[in-house]
């Protein structure tokens, strides 16, 4: 870990500016991640403002009907809250499928979707890899290398890393949008797609905010009801990321929407893919896996995505 | 003490305090954080400094460069020791990969350079700042390329004629199967505090299985007397085999000492259990089996491979083939390939858990095509010597009675037969079970004990694992001398203290309790000298003799009585199989779409001779089996094949597992003595309960889906296109 200044700022569009300022900042909140990857030195902040101090930790009521979801608002007491999992259970799922019960209590809402991927060659800083040193090559692309977690979709000839959080996923199937403020203070919302990007060739950019920019929130729209559920599939029972996971949201009139999990750099859905929910998994799966390009130890995940959705789907 | 002949009846055999459920003594300590773990141990050296391994980045190869400058200056840091600084050490019998300096590298993150700092952060930060240029070699890290390539296995032992007992079998079976390198992925690290500050006498507080071993090999790998080296290693969280060796950690805490003549701690970081630190080798083993339609076994013919580096050993996963079943016919082959992988060397079970993994299905394999049910072919191909050489008998053996009574506690006879015949909704239903067998060896095992007032010392460099040595020792000594629990203190893991058996090879509990005996033993003469008696019973905390009768804390009359003795253990059993057996009996449901796999339910029966304490031997044989379901569902050191290493080196990536993974468990253990193995009659049960678990689990699987696997582990992307689905 090298060394870093630490201060504290209670409010977030000052924390933004303070960061836009200072070379190097970076935002802790709960820290599940990033003091894991400051000790490898995988992140090297030079300074860090603690912003568990801004107040953005409840849950209220927007004029649309939804929720706002502040950022500081903890995997816990989001998953357990009673509207959360009346209206929007698929994120309470999500939520209680990842992580234990230590890291939920300490992780933010917007620490989670910024977690860095567990591709364990980013996790080695022995390793070469584009993420961490741009330019430096990556060393799961290799002939020999272990990919049987990594993505399937969405990956690039510089980057196979996956997005490991299980919330993200819930979140793009609800439709639910980043709230952030910039050193400006201008707020701006971001669908979860616009959120996040894909590798490309530049796959160190892993989202859309700006220099100093901050998450202040999580909106969610109006509940959409139906029948909400997340399956995460994993090796053991509990305490994995996940090979694949399936997001689904059935409404009554037979439609609905799939996100997936485990895949890609990003919660991974596309429109004309719900769009053959009538037609089964394996349509679905047509659509939304189109253009995959796996290794050979990973390919099963295709396999996997579908029927871990044809579970869901079957009325058994 | 010599132990020259089978116990006959002994005061074991009326035992008030031996075999009876005694909570562990030490647990107090363990639960209120309070035992303490080497690298807290913050009182035994005074203001020590802190050391961080920089592990090489390459597999194989030569350092051209190594520049500390940087290091060096770095804020906190007292001292630098480079790879390039000092010459190989020497390295002693026990260590197959070298464990620091000089220019050659022989495997990933091999310890190059330690920083010695004020701070943890200190020395991790500055690690970073050293610079290293490599000369890289190619090297060999796909063990499927070797066996593909292999032709010569090295034949261990062949009886009778293997090829035309094939040739005239009714029914055979030849199959391939894969297990996974594993890692013991211990709680605590490695770690050691030394203080080597005067360059002549070493102490070291350290995380060690083998006390003396570990002083040995010091002292051949520092070129020092073996008198001036001292070590403590009283509680360790976690070995299983891990920690029988010197590793990295007190090597470099020890150099660090002396460059700066002040205490320095040292533990290994997580990543560096993995690649540093030892593991246990994958292999791939072929294995065939032929039978008479009888059900009786002609021919095993088991070959396997598995990786070393240079020296080792590997993992002899075809040994206990040689005698666990009948047969009059049999061959066994076993080839450690030379590879650059990290050192492959001892964990639990050594050998027996991954070749039971596999003879263990294979024998599934084989009932089935019999058409018998597993339980009778392996009743009906049950032996009492060893069939290589029938001559020798096995001294007591229920292998038998483990599988009936399995069977029958299970429910065995109600299962479904029928493979993918049972579903519950979306999750297919299996049972299946197997065998389980373990050698149990002794080593010879010395204690002294020291009577005070009425209070019994006991020390012996045996150390406790976590396993519950603490507890078995106390109760032997309070038998023996005729004492309660209470009267007696127990202090272990010290080389100041008689050499002991250690914790391995399930060979502690046994060996270290006889020898504590043997102690005992000597003091009760020392006892009836005094007392001027030719013979005594020590009984309620008397010395009973005649009509003559004397309270043990006034035997003294305030001095202090020590006896010191230890157990040598004779000849005579190398003329008899000495082993303990079991059977699992495992329950699991398979998801007929995903193939997640999850246990359901897990009973083992053992047959271990005297149970010392059913607490903490059901408490090993619980930590064996889970570990089996570990091996059987996601334990795997990945490798790399190109750049030589386990990418997977952290507790997120090296699955274990977890509390959800482990549902109802139940063991039971048959009532057995064997007095061929000690004084008390007891075997070991450390590494019983991890042979044939995975087995086990690979069988239920197999009846839940139709599916037979041979690789472990056995994950759902090894069968997902073969499941039902709807």
């Amino acid at each position: 870990m090298k060394a870093f200044s630490y201060e504290r700022i209670d409010d977030a569009a000052q924390a933004a500016a303070r960061a836009f300022e200072v070379p190097g900042s970076k935002f802790i909140a709960g820290g599940t991640n990033l003091l894991d990857l400051m000790k490898h030195e995988i992140e090297v902040p030079a300074h860090l403002i603690d912003i568990n101090g801004t107040g953005l930790d409840d849950i209220v009521a927007t004029d649309e009907g939804g929720l706002r979801i502040g950022a500081l608002v903890s995997n816990t007491a989001l998953g357990a809250d009673e509207r959360i999992k009346r209206d929007y259970p698929v994120l309470s799922r999500a939520l209680f499928a990842g992580a234990s019960s230590q890291l939920r209590n300490k992780a933010s809402t917007g620490g989670n979707l910024l977690q860095r991927t567990r591709c364990p060659y980013f996790y080695d800083p022995a390793m070469p890899c584009n993420k961490r040193e741009p330019g430096a090559g990556c060393a799961a692309l290799d002939d020999g290398a272990d990919t049987r977690q990594l993505g399937v979709i969405g990956t690039s000839d510089h980057c196979i890393a996956t997005h490991p959080s299980d919330m993200a996923v819930a979140l793009r199937v609800l439709d639910a949008e980043v709230e952030t403020v910039s050193p400006e203070g201008q707020t701006r919302r971001l669908t979860l797609d616009e959120f996040y990007a894909l590798p490309g060739d530049t796959p160190e950019v892993e989202n859309a905010l700006e220099p100093g920019e901050i998450i202040t929130g999580v909106v969610l729209p109006a509940p959409v009801g139906g029948r909400q559920r997340y399956y995460k599939v994993r090796d053991r029972a509990s305490y994995a990321f996940a090979l694949v996971s399936v997001a689904l949201i059935e409404t009554d009139d037979g439609k609905g929407r799939v996100a997936l999990g485990g895949v890609a750099p990003k919660p991974w859905r596309r429109e004309d893919a719900d769009a053959e929910l009538g037609n089964g998994a394996e349509a679905v799966m047509a659509k939304l896996l189109d253009g995959a390009r796996p290794t050979e130890e990973n390919a099963y995940k295709l396999t996997l995505a579908e029927r871990t959705l044809a579970a869901l789907l079957a009325k058994e | 003490m010599d132990f020259n002949q089978s116990a006959d009846e002994n005061l074991f055999d009326h035992a008030r305090i031996i075999g009876k459920p005694h909570t562990r003594v030490d647990g107090a300590l363990k639960v209120t954080g309070t035992a303490p773990y080497a690298y807290e141990r913050h009182n035994v050296a005074e203001n020590p400094l802190v050391g961080y391994p920089l592990g090489s980045s390459i597999a194989k190869g030569r350092i051209t460069r190594m520049d500390a400058t940087a290091a060096r200056s770095a804020e906190g840091v007292a001292a630098v020791i480079t790879a390039l600084d000092i010459d190989e050490l020497p390295r002693a019998d026990s260590n197959v990969a070298k464990l620091f300096g000089g220019e050659w590298v022989e495997h990933y993150h091999q310890a190059i350079a330690v920083v010695i700092a004020d701070t943890l952060e200190q020395a991790r930060a500055a690690t970073r700042l050293i610079e290293v240029e490599y000369e890289e070699i190619p090297g060999e890290f796909d063990l499927d390329d070797a066996w593909k390539r292999l032709q010569d296995r090295d034949v261990v032992s062949h009886v009778g004629d293997v090829d035309a007992a094939f040739d005239s079998a009714e029914f055979t079976l030849d199959e391939t199967y894969h297990t996974a390198s594993h890692s013991h992925a211990m709680m605590e690290p490695h770690a050691t505090i030394a203080d080597w500050c005067d360059g002549k006498n070493m102490t070291l507080w350290t995380s060690n299985q083998m006390i003396e071993w570990t002083r040995q090999a010091l002292a051949t790998t520092f070129e020092l007397d073996a008198d001036n080296i001292r070590l403590e290693s009283p509680y360790i969280g976690g070995g299983f085999g891990g920690k029988l060796w010197l590793r990295a950690d007190a090597v470099l805490a020890a150099l660090g000492s002396r460059e700066t003549g002040r205490p320095v701690k040292v533990a290994l970081p997580r990543p560096f259990i993995f690649n540093n630190a030892t593991h246990r080798s994958g292999t791939v083993q072929r294995l065939r089996i032929a039978a008479n339609k009888d059900g009786r076994i002609t021919a095993f013919d088991h070959s396997a491979i598995s990786h070393t580096l240079p020296g080792g050993s590997g993992e002899d996963a075809v040994n206990q083939t040689r005698c666990f079943y009948a047969g009059e016919n049999r061959r066994v082959a076993h080839h450690a390939i030379d590879m650059n992988l990290p050192e492959s060397a001892d964990m639990r079970a050594p050998g027996e858990a991954t070749g039971l993994a596999v003879l263990e299905i294979a024998m599934d394999e084989m009932a089935e095509k019999l058409g018998m049910d597993p339980v009778e072919f392996r009743i009906l191909n049950d032996t009492q010597v060893n069939p290589e050489e029938p001559s020798k008998r096995y001294s007591d053996r229920h292998f038998v009675e483990c599988l009936q009574k399995g069977a029958e506690t299970f429910g065995w006879a109600a299962r479904n037969t029928t493979p993918g015949g049972k579903r519950e909704g979306q999750w297919l239903i299996g049972q299946g079970m197997a065998g389980a067998y373990r050698g149990s060896p002794t080593l010879d095992s010395g204690a002294r004990v020291r009577l005070s007032e009425g209070r019994l010392i006991v020390e012996t460099d045996m150390t406790d694992i976590g396993t519950g040595s603490y507890t078995i020792i106390a109760q032997t000594a309070a038998e023996t001398m005729g004492l309660e629990m209470r009267d007696v203190d127990v202090r272990l893991g010290n080389s100041a203290y008689p050499s002991a058996s250690g914790s391995g090879g399930q060979m502690g509990a046994a060996s270290s309790t006889a020898g504590v005996y043997a102690a005992c033993v000597a003091l009760q003469g020392e006892i009836t000298k005094r007392l001027g008696v030719e013979s005594a019973r020590f009984e309620n905390g008397q010395v009973v003799s005649g009509d003559k009768s004397v309270a043990l804390r006034d035997v003294a009359q305030g001095e202090e009585l020590v006896g010191e003795d230890s157990l040598h253990f004779g000849d005579f059993k190398d003329e008899l199989e000495i082993g303990t057996f079991g059977a699992h009996f495992v329950e699991v449901a398979v998801n007929a779409y995903t193939g997640e796999t999850r246990l359901r339910r897990m009973l083992s029966v053992c047959d271990a001779g005297r149970i010392l304490n059913p607490i903490t031997a059901r408490s090993q044989v619980l930590g064996g089996m889970t570990m089996s379901i570990g091996a059987a569902l996601t334990e795997s050191l990945n490798v790399d094949t190109a750049r030589g290493f386990f990418p997977n080196h952290d507790l997120a990536g090296y699955e274990i597992a977890v509390h959800a993974d482990i549902p109802d468990m139940e063991v039971i253990f048959l009532d057995t003595q064997d007095g061929a193995s000690t004084p008390l009659k007891a075997k070991g049960v450390g590494e019983l309960g991890i042979c044939g678990g995975a087995a086990a689990v690979a069988n239920a699987m197999y009846n839940a889906t139709g599916i037979r696997l041979r690789d472990y582990p056995l994950t759902l992307d090894r069968m997902l296109d073969r499941l039902p689905g709807a």
